[in-house]
Order: structure tokens, then C-alpha cells, then sequence
């Protein structure tokens, strides 16, 4: 049975699409067949951090609205056929996207894909609703720092409300997906540890993705962190949250990059 | 991650700004209102052959690839053999998957 998710968070820039590239990725590298969906109308950029940007020809307002057929408007990533996107449009018509339609593709994306990943826009109106309308998971990206941790608690709250599940009286199995954490300077007490921001929001763990150069590295290429490079720290901390989404049990590390012989000569950070 | 690219650490920037390059110059160019040749060229190539052949929108595919020098526009439209002229259809055609590249 497929499974829905959606990447969210409230506030903006925290990494929302490029955790949903590198966990849509993962879950290919491991053999699922993933569609990763923008829902950011007007301002779609998942499209570019996949590195898909000049093949887009349908979106998902235009297979809403009956434009396209479903499989003309995916776009099949071309380093692994299992992984496909849906890209967002870039009307400035916010309200294209209708509760109905959303419905139907995502009823039709579950009969094609084992994951259904939802990339959410920032904030709380339609397009991040929409998002999240029909999610069976969540995965709220938090940074440790304030404003960011004060939104995902108000989007945990939304997703205990205004989803499908929640009406029904189910619930949205949501999950804590922790970015640009720096355990040095946590360490120091100059950022929030994982332990505040846990015992803050009372959300289970997905995993920890630490701070790195990697990340812009990899969007600079438009190739997701996992595939640009699987042994980077921050690969290594998405697929094992992409393995723990599987249900497997994956003990929580914080992977740290392994310097090699230059890098530990020359120092490279000194944060 | 190759040997290559070991000694040449700060090798992704240029791409970012390739790739934004061509992104945008299509992307400013369909909101300032000049046509986007390609999505023309595809609905009148679509139109052009629906004009002579009842097309399934199932059995179309497009394909677009935006680049700097070159774009290229695939429309692969499958025609059974037992083909039915439409309405009005003109001369008697052959179809075959058309394939068109612009820039």
C-alpha cells in the first residue's frame, strides 16, 4: 500500500526541498518507487534541486485541471527510472489548486508509486493545506533555532487538525526531522541540542542532518545530497531516515564527515 | 566523488550558474509576455495531426529539453495501424511519431 508523506515545516528555508530530493532519492536507492510532488504553485523550485528543471513540460495544476495525463506530466529522473517528479506550476493563480483535484492525483500517484512524497510550501495557507490534506506521515523539518522550532509546533498542530486522517479522528503518524544542526556548537551551548528541541515538541525522531557543504554542493548540481555523494555526512544521515521510514530500525547517529588525508592537513572549517 | 573532482573542490559553482542561466532566460522571457516557441510548437504539432488522426491523449508523449545553444522538443504520438481519419480529415497520411527540435 502506498504511503503518503508530506515534507513541511511552517517556516521557509529550513530545508524542506532539499529533504525531500535526498529522502525521495534514498528511498529509490533502496528499491521503492518514489514520486516526489511540488506543491509550491508559483514558486516551484524542487524541479532545480532535482536537477530536472529543463525538462519540465506538464504540472500538477495542469493534470488537475485535465491538460495532461498523469504519466506525460512525471517527469522520470535519469539516473534512477524508479524515482519521477511532479512539478509545480508556476501560475501566479494560487487557487488553481482544488481539494478535488489534489485528490485525484494523489489517488492516482498511489496506484503507480510506493511513496508519494509531498514537498509543502512555507506557511500555513492553501498551497501547504493542500499538501498535507491527504498525508498518512508527516515529517516536520525543524533547524534548531527558535522561530523555526515555534513554527513546527504550530504545523504539528495543523496536522493534528486540518488533514483528512485527523477529521476522520485517525492520525497523521508525524515524525521530526532535525537539518543544519552543528553538534559542536550545541555542544558549546550555542545552539539548541537535540534534547531541547525534542522535549519541546514531543515528536519522535526521523533523523539528524548536520550542518554541510555538501548540501549546496549537491543543489549547485542538481543531484540530490544521496546520490552526489552517498558517503557524505549528510547523505548518510538521509538514508538512514529513509530506512527508518521504511520501518527498519536504524540506531540514531549524527553522522560526521570523514575527513580525508588533505582535508584533515589543511583544516577546512574551523566553526 | 572522482580523482577529478578531488583536486578541483570548488568545481559546482559554474554549473549552478549555467543551469540558473538558461532557467531564467526561458522563465523571463514566458512571463514578460514572449511566447514560449517550444509549448507553441508542441500544441500546434499536436492540433496538426489531430486535424488527420483521432488522437489518444494517453498514448502522447512530450518530452522538452531546454538548453543553451540547442532545445529539443519530442512529441512521440502512437497511431494504431487500423488508424481512423477524423472528421474532414484531408489527404490520405502516413503518421508517424513526429520529432522536432527547435532552438
Amino acid at each position: 500500500m502506498a504511503k503518503v508523506v508530506v515534507v513541511t515545516s511552517g517556516k521557509g528555508g529550513v530545508g524542506k526541498t532539499t529533504s525531500t530530493a535526498a529522502l525521495g532519492a534514498a528511498l529509490a536507492q533502496f528499491g521503492q518507487n518514489v514520486v516526489v510532488v511540488d506543491f509550491d504553485v508559483g514558486l516551484r523550485n524542487l524541479d532545480l534541486v532535482m536537477g530536472a528543471e529543463r525538462r519540465v513540460v506538464y504540472d500538477l495544476i495542469n493534470v488537475t485541471q485535465g491538460i495532461a495525463k498523469l504519466p506525460q506530466a512525471l517527469i522520470r529522473d535519469k539516473r534512477l527510472e524508479r524515482l519521477a517528479l511532479l512539478p509545480a506550476s508556476q501560475t501566479r493563480d494560487k487557487d488553481a489548486l482544488t481539494e478535488d483535484g489534489v485528490a485525484r492525483v494523489i489517488n492516482s500517484l498511489k496506484q503507480m508509486f510506493d511513496w508519494v512524497i509531498c514537498d509543502s510550501p512555507a506557511g500555513i495557507e492553501r498551497g501547504a493545506t493542500l499538501a498535507m490534506r491527504f498525508a498518512d506521515t508527516a515529517i516536520v523539518v525543524t533547524n534548531p533555532e527558535v522561530s523555526s522550532v515555534r513554527d513546527s509546533d504550530r504545523i504539528i498542530g495543523i496536522l493534528d487538525a486540518k488533514t483528512v486522517k485527523a477529521e476522520r479522528g485517525e492520525r497523521v503518524d508525524k515524525h521530526l526531522l532535525i537539518s543544519r544542526y552543528d553538534p559542536a556548537r550545541a555542544a558549546r551551548g550555542e545552539m539548541l541540542s537535540i534534547d531541547d528541541v525534542l522535549d519541546i515538541l514531543s515528536t519522535p525522531l526521523l533523523g539528524i542532518i548536520p550542518e554541510s557543504e555538501e548540501v549546496l554542493r549537491a543543489s549547485n548540481l542538481g543531484s540530490p545530497v544521496t546520490f552526489n555523494n552517498p558517503s557524505s555526512a549528510p547523505a548518510r544521515a538521509y538514508l538512514d531516515a529513509a530506512r527508518r521510514l521504511m520501518g527498519e530500525e536504524v540506531e540514531m547517529t549524527i553522522p560526521t564527515e570523514k575527513q580525508g588525508f588533505l582535508g584533515k592537513l589543511f583544516g577546512r572549517r574551523a566553526a | 566523488m572522482n580523482l577529478f573532482n578531488l583536486f578541483r573542490r570548488q568545481g559546482t559553482a559554474p554549473v549552478a550558474r549555467d543551469r540558473l542561466q538558461i532557467l531564467l532566460a526561458y522563465e523571463r522571457g514566458s512571463t514578460r509576455g514572449a511566447p514560449d516557441l517550444l509549448a507553441i510548437l508542441r500544441e500546434e504539432i499536436l492540433t496538426a495531426v489531430g486535424r488527420h488522426v483521432e488522437i489518444d491523449s494517453n498514448r502522447v508523449n512530450v518530452r522538452m529539453d531546454r538548453g543553451d545553444k540547442v532545445s529539443t522538443l519530442e512529441v512521440d504520438i502512437e497511431i494504431p495501424n487500423t488508424v481512423r481519419m477524423a472528421p474532414g480529415g484531408g489527404r490520405r497520411k502516413r503518421a508517424v511519431p513526429a520529432h522536432r527540435s527547435a532552438s
